[in-house]
């Protein structure tokens, strides 16, 4: 088993203008300085992030992943900051069986995608179920109302120092404590992650899942999810093995101007929030590309982010919500709103610069399927043929449960 | 600790319970918000400005950043947090415990030495005002204007030890301050670098990257101070200071990084064809760095100083980094070398510590400068470039001290008038160098658009991209 990868605070020679601010502002005396560089001892920084506000130049908020922690005297004598560190090529693609038959399934009908061409590239699979890192709970927020009886949970996972990529679009593996029935561990579960790359604070070391309780199966009958449960009941505080990060293409691109439609149901919605989340961060740079997104549930109580979503600007994104189940009014489902909206919708299927993903129940799919194939008939397109191009360009993700 | 926003005058030091002062500062502030509209960065009082405004004076109060005009601008009185039992750290007062109020005897020296400090900071200001109609990018606009109203809220930390310590006189040297004006000959600022023109943003990177650090060298020197206030106002402004210095650093680091494109790209390290070019040849660059550097050498004062001793031995102004010093902070029978002029040569001389304490200060200041040219010649290294930038010795064109009326070249040679008026423009920017650097000025102020002279910035301000809308004009 290998050693987990540590995440380190260094501060870049190259921009540092050896200021001595944050020597001064760090309360640990964890800063120090030669005539050559300003360096961070690793043993005695605690990441109180006192130094990183004062720098004048940004160089102090540079952090790298290692096997293990560069010394004050390495550091000392540096020019430029070192690359980040892994257990290598054979290691980084460790993705368990397991995980491989969960993957396959979700992506079963759309089979093997490339990712954007300009998507980041992906660490997969860092952690192993042999060799998981831990993680600390730092927020555990019900996003359905009280009076629901769905449980939908944002959850906050805090991994310290250690060093734990990802990219909006991918998931972690949750291994839940204890034995099954058959008194073997339990099998990994697969969330997806519904933050952005920098975090679900920015620049912490975190992420955010979306879970939702299970208790019932997918015919209602009374089941209890094992998983699902057992992260829903953690409090603040408490420690969770993580395996992954797994997912090398549902990625979502980088290059300015590049749209994205965006069509989800319940807990699907997690990767669209990490992609709108990253978006949202990047307005100020204005590089461009609308967002469309598609969203349905049950009703506006049981919507995850409902809130916060009606807040973003319409500069960022345009959403348009389904509601099944509101008393009075007639059911809607993702694919009648996508009726709704045909022309809008067509007009990204046709532009080579917008990028698709579809993701929570296996349900929505067809439903989905059957509205994109009608209106690009209505177009004279013909859907399943414009569909394999997007796949092989990698504009067209799918991920469903 | 919060910074009461509330009232007019924002601050940490409870104006509030102290009427009489509060009065007296409030009297102030309007004559200085004239003095700020009068000689602060020209046309600019509309402009909506993306700057940092400390909030708080721990750590996390610095990360405040919004679009606001600069006369809207929070000026108020920070002072870092008091350290409990904090002791005077040198001098003849050593192991006491540092002072609140400003001991009787040494009442007029403390004044002096205030003011003094004071004066650079509205001077500067007042030097750089026109530089607005040149800025090379809305970014660099930005960063000019963020160091024009730190440098006014110096000026307020100094009017407030002036207001809250020294009565009456305080209160007129607080009028003083804003009633000289920068290179008038009736009414001149104080030290003589300060009167000096800024007359264009290549002088304005180096004055930002030498002179801000002389003050950040007397700040920190002021920080050991055994007069706590003193202490605790200067300490604060170091963190703001740092930004100047970064200005400067990146700036110039900037301007080489764009000379170094031009010169591949023209296979060629000609001056007068990279001049064709639009950008600023090397030789320019190491001609503005003797200047800028030789009048900031002399804000340090002579080599031997019966009053730096003073100064010190009173407890008043420490050495940089005193605290982190391994000797007795007391100095007595210690020597420090000084150099003199013997002839045509320069020669070393130990005099006694504590009289030489000028000449250690801007020692320690040189080998500051010295690390940052040596950085900036690490881009000329990486770019193939052979040619590298130095700083002149320390005798080269000084006014004050043993070297003045002394001819010394930049490595320290000690020649004649005459050879010394022969090859003085290879030594110091000429009227024509001026008029070139003058040429190139322009004002650009698109978004994401830098002049041709320089490079854009790695990153942006607050981890916003170079191309920002840093400035919105109306």
């Amino acid at each position: 088993m290998a050693p987990p990868l540590a995440r380190q605070h260094l501060i870049d020679p190259e921009v540092c203008i050896r200021c001595n601010t944050c020597e001064a502002a760090c309360p640990r005396g964890a800063i120090t300085h030669d005539r050559n560089n300003y360096v961070v001892r690793y043993e005695d920084c605690t990441g109180s992030g006192d130094c990183l506000p004062p720098c004048p130049t940004g160089a102090i908020d540079s952090w790298r992943q290692v096997l293990k922690p560069w010394t004050v005297e390495e550091q000392l004598g540096w020019s430029a900051l070192p690359a980040d560190q892994s257990h290598g090529e054979a290691l980084a693609g460790d993705v368990p069986a397991d995980v491989e038959a969960l993957t396959a399934r979700a992506t079963a009908t759309s089979g093997h995608v490339p990712p954007p061409w300009s998507a980041a590239h992906p660490y997969v699979g860092l952690y192993s179920p042999d060799g998981p890192a831990e993680a600390t709970v730092v927020g555990n927020l019900r996003l359905t109302s009280e009076d629901s009886d769905s449980d939908i949970r944002h959850l906050v996972l805090d991994f310290g120092r250690v060093a734990f990529p990802v990219l909006e679009g991918q998931t972690v593996g949750i291994i839940p404590p204890g034995l099954d029935a058959h008194g073997r561990p339990h099998n990994v579960r697969l969330y997806s992650v519904a933050s952005p790359r920098d975090g679900e604070r920015p620049r912490h070391n975190n992420l955010a899942l979306t879970v939702k309780r299970v208790v019932s199966d997918r015919d209602g009958k009374p089941a209890h999810g094992v998983a699902s449960n057992y992260l829903c009941d953690l409090t603040r505080g408490a420690r969770v093995q993580v395996t992954g990060p797994y997912g090398s293409s549902f990625l979502m691109p980088n290059h300015p101007g590049a749209k994205l439609l965006m069509i989800c149901t319940g807990t699907g919605a997690a990767p669209m929030r990490a992609m709108t989340e990253r978006r949202r961060r990047r307005l100020p740079l204005n590089e461009g590309g609308d967002i469309l997104l598609f969203f349905g549930a049950r009703g506006p109580h049981e919507l995850p982010y409902h809130g916060p979503l009606m807040k973003l600007p319409r500069a960022l994104i345009d959403v348009d919500l389904a509601y099944s189940r509101v008393p009075g009014r007639p059911k809607e489902y993702v694919q009648d709103r996508l009726r709704a909206r045909g022309d809008d919708v067509v007009r990204r299927v046709l532009d080579d610069d917008c990028f698709v993903y579809v993701c929570g129940h296996k349900r929505m799919e067809e439903g989905v399927t059957e509205a994109l194939r009608d209106l690009c008939r209505a177009h004279g397109v013909d859907w399943d043929a414009r569909r394999d191009v997007m796949k092989r360009e990698g504009r067209f993700h799918i991920e469903t449960y | 600790m919060a910074i009461d926003y509330a009232s007019k005058i924002p601050n940490n030091v409870d104006l509030a319970s102290n009427k009489q002062l509060q009065r007296a500062l409030e009297h102030w502030q309007p004559k200085y918000l004239d003095w700020w509209r009068e000689m602060g960065p020209e046309g600019s009082a509309n402009h909506d400005v993306y700057l940092r405004t400390a909030v708080s004076v721990d750590a996390k109060g610095w990360a405040h950043f919004e679009h606001v005009k600069m006369p809207d601008y929070r000026w108020g009185i920070f002072l870092t947090p008091p350290e409990e039992s904090r002791e005077i750290g040198f001098g003849e007062h050593k192991g006491a415990p540092v002072w609140n109020d400003v001991p009787g005897e040494y009442r007029s020296t403390l004044r002096r030495i205030i003011v003094t400090q004071a004066d650079t900071e509205p001077a500067s200001v007042e030097q750089q005002r026109y530089l607005g109609a040149s800025c090379p990018s809305l970014y660099d606009l930005r960063n000019l204007y963020q160091v024009n109203v730190e440098e006014g809220r110096h000026l307020w930390a100094m009017v407030y030890l002036l207001h809250a310590h020294f009565g009456r006189d305080g209160r007129e040297e607080g009028e003083a301050l804003l009633e000289r004006r920068s290179g008038d000959a009736d009414r001149p600022r104080i030290l003589g670098a300060f009167n000096e023109r800024t007359p264009d943003w290549l002088s304005f990177f180096l004055f930002t990257f030498l002179t801000d650090r002389d003050g950040k060298y007397q700040l920190a020197a002021l920080a050991e101070s055994g007069f706590d206030p003193l202490a605790r106002s200067t300490r604060f402004m170091l963190t703001e200071e740092a930004h100047h210095l970064f200005v400067g650093e990146s700036g110039i680091a900037r301007i080489i990084t764009r000379t170094l494109e031009v010169m591949k790209q023209l296979n060629t390290d000609d001056p007068v064809r990279l001049r064709a070019a639009g950008v600023i040849d090397l030789p320019t660059l190491q001609r503005y760095l003797n200047f800028h550097f030789s009048v900031t050498l002399d804000l340090y004062g002579g080599e031997v100083s019966s009053n730096a001793a003073t100064f010190f031995n009173m407890g008043i102004k420490g050495r940089f980094e005193e605290s982190k010093l391994g000797d007795d902070h007391v100095l007595n029978g210690a020597s420090y070398p000084v150099l003199e002029v013997d002839g045509d040569r320069l020669r070393e001389k130990q005099v006694g510590a504590t009289l030489a304490l000028n000449e250690r200060l801007r020692d320690d200041y040189i080998k500051d400068c010295q690390s940052g040219v040596d950085r900036w010649n690490k881009i000329l290294e990486k770019g193939g470039a052979t040619q590298r930038l130095a700083l002149a010795h320390k005798a080269f064109h000084r006014k004050i001290g043993v070297f003045a009326g002394k001819h010394v070249t930049p490595d320290g040679r000690v020649v004649s008038d005459v050879e010394w008026h022969a090859q003085a423009s290879e030594w110091l920017p000429s009227d024509a160098d001026h008029a070139y650097v003058q040429a190139i000025s322009g004002a650009v102020t698109g978004p994401g658009q830098y002049a041709n002279w320089i490079a854009p910035p790695l990153r942006g301000i607050n981890s916003q991209s170079p191309d920002f809308e840093y400035v919105r004009f109306h």
